[in-house]
């Protein structure tokens, strides 16, 4: 039996209508988490003076956009950390492998159904940032904002960490036997991004264009090995009996 | 005596074939060298005691678990890893906790399970499978806000949605009240009657008596495999209970010589128990030994052993063993 698209959008839309009915997953993961990070991007962005040199008005910018990419870096991570263990701790695990699914194919659609919420959160949070900047900042700051590389590096960066942050917390998810131990391993697992950030923050780590093409092609890689690698991982026999034989 | 259930459909080739089949968890044995065979259109009743190791069986049988040993072919499949995804395609199982979504709505759970067997009109198989279950008025209710004995019945109609060649029912009445159990019991006669191969583990053997052609015994080793009436037969000796009113002077003189009849005891209970080859030739004579010694007849009966007394003697027997 060959991989089956079919099958995948069964786990697909089977999670996307039971997020939707998660008060958790939508009040605070999808909406209070993303609000509480373009609180201080938006207020940098506000607060910027105007007369400051163009090179300083760059560099707080592009840091200001880089919160933003804490979004996909840190909202999909306890919603993957839930998928598998979560399913297994409510008893849901076994009867939906033992199904023809492949696990390959669950694994691309537990992936699916957090990287499409957040992508959509992510992008709807940049959006209403760039909004704000359209609408209220300093016409100087406006068009910092909208030139330079701000605006590609938010999009292409966006779902590259998403799909970090997603693969580390399914294989941790995958491999745990705790809930909360795996949501908590997982936001660990997301802190080097958050570091990478931080660092720019602090100046330590300079941002440019060959830093970022550079990280780009790194998280590119991850992505592509995550699905093969967590599928490796994922261990039935321990899944369903609790040891292994 | 016969079963209840009458005769399983006529033999072809047989749905599952377990073959010398052990699954070790490191040092712990789950099951060691069971086989058995079970034939099409058959309900096959799995029992044991907790830890006998009937769900492991079915975990292997599924492919959700690798055997350490053995073979077997589940719906003409051989049993391997490889093997997996085809042998899912054509089974289904329910397990004991029905593990459904409580958010999601009836048919929302089984849409996706349709999904995932990659079924063609799911709309007409999910109100097949709701009506079977009499949950078609319910299909909209989040599962949360359903009873477990109804959720049981989804779990049922989730089992039988990609119409499975074996259908393997992992304690399906454990936790239910007595009208939960019963319309399960219900669910799984009407399976039945529409041909559908099922094995059942259960340790309730009033449920296995009722609904199975065969039943096995297993703790962790094979005991028994047979029809309920072919375990007691092998098991017991065919005996007749006689109740006389009072009791008799001299029983020997009554029961001695007489055709068919191998011995006797005094029950417990008053009466006398008398071992015979053949309780059809026996009775009469009994019956007429007892008016020519001038006793009172109360009852006669042929002795009817239940699965339970055979269940429980050999896993009396497999106590004693361990004992030693």
């Amino acid at each position: 039996m060959s991989f089956s698209w079919t099958r995948v959008r069964a786990i697909l839309v089977k999670e996307l209508n039971d997020y939707r009915r998660n008060r958790f997953v939508m009040v605070f993961t999808m909406t209070l988490l993303p609000l509480i990070f373009i609180a201080a991007p938006t207020l940098q962005l506000l607060t910027a003076p105007a007369a400051a040199s163009s090179s300083k008005l760059d560099a707080r910018i592009g840091i200001s956009l880089l919160y933003l990419l804490l979004i996909p870096a840190i909202v999909p991570s306890t919603v993957s950390a839930y998928s598998v263990i979560g399913e297994r701790e409510q008893g849901t695990l076994e009867p939906i492998l033992i199904t023809p699914i492949r696990s390959e194919e669950f694994l691309i659609g537990k992936a699916l159904a957090v990287v499409i919420p957040t992508l959509v959160v992510a992008y709807t949070i940049f959006g209403v940032f760039l909004a704000i900047a359209a609408l209220f900042a300093h016409p100087g700051i406006k068009s910092a904002v909208f030139a330079g590389s701000h605006i590609p590096i938010q999009v292409v960066f966006t779902p590259l960490l998403a799909g970090w942050s997603i693969w580390v917390g399914i294989a941790i998810s995958a491999r745990s036997s705790d809930v909360r131990a795996a949501q908590q391993l997982s936001v660990l697992a997301n802190l080097p991004p958050v570091a990478i950030v931080a660092l720019m923050g602090f100046k330590v780590i300079t941002p440019s264009i060959g830093l970022a093409v550079g990280l780009a092609a790194v998280l590119l890689a991850l992505d592509a090995l995550g699905w093969r690698a967590v599928a490796a991982m994922f261990d039935r026999e321990r899944l369903i009996a609790g040891v292994r034989s | 005596m016969r079963s209840e259930v009458g005769d399983p459909p006529p033999e072809r080739e047989p749905a599952l074939i377990v073959e010398h089949l052990t699954k070790r968890f490191g040092d712990r044995v789950a099951f060691d060298d069971v086989s058995f065979e079970v034939g099409y259109g058959e309900v096959f009743g799995f029992l044991g005691p907790n830890g006998a190791g009937k769900t492991t069986t079915v975990r292997t049988l599924g492919t959700l678990l690798a055997p350490t040993s053995g073979s077997a072919t589940v719906a003409g499949i051989p049993l391997s890893a490889a093997n997996g995804p085809a042998i899912r395609a054509r089974i289904s199982i329910m397990p004991e906790s029905p593990g459904l979504y409580l958010r999601l709505t009836v048919s929302e759970n089984l849409r996706c399970f349709a999904g995932l067997y990659e079924l063609d009109d799911i709309p007409g198989r999910l109100e097949r499978a709701l009506r079977a279950v009499n949950l078609l008025d319910r299909a909209n209710d989040p599962c949360g806000s359903l009873s477990k004995g109804l959720r049981q019945r989804v779990a049922l109609a989730r089992a039988v949605l990609n119409d499975p060649a074996v259908l393997f029912l992992d304690e399906p009445t454990s936790g239910l009240d007595p009208v939960a159990a019963h319309d399960v019991h219900e669910l799984i006669v009407s399976l039945r009657e529409r041909g559908v191969t099922i094995f059942l583990t259960t340790h309730r053997l009033d449920e296995a008596e009722r609904l199975c052609h065969r039943v096995a015994i297993l703790n962790t080793t094979m005991r028994l495999v047979g029809r309920p009436d072919e375990l007691r037969e092998r098991l017991f000796n065919q005996a007749l209970e006689v109740r006389v009113k009072g009791s008799l002077e001299q029983p020997d003189a009554v029961f001695d010589d007489l055709p068919g009849v191998n011995g006797w005891v005094a029950s417990p209970s008053g009466g006398y128990e008398l071992a015979v080859s053949d309780p059809d030739v026996a009775a009469p004579a009994v019956a007429r030994a007892l008016v020519g010694a001038g006793a009172d007849i109360l009852s006669l009966a042929e002795s009817r052993h239940s699965l339970e007394d055979v269940y429980l003697q050999l896993i009396d027997e497999d106590v004693e063993v361990k004992r030693r």
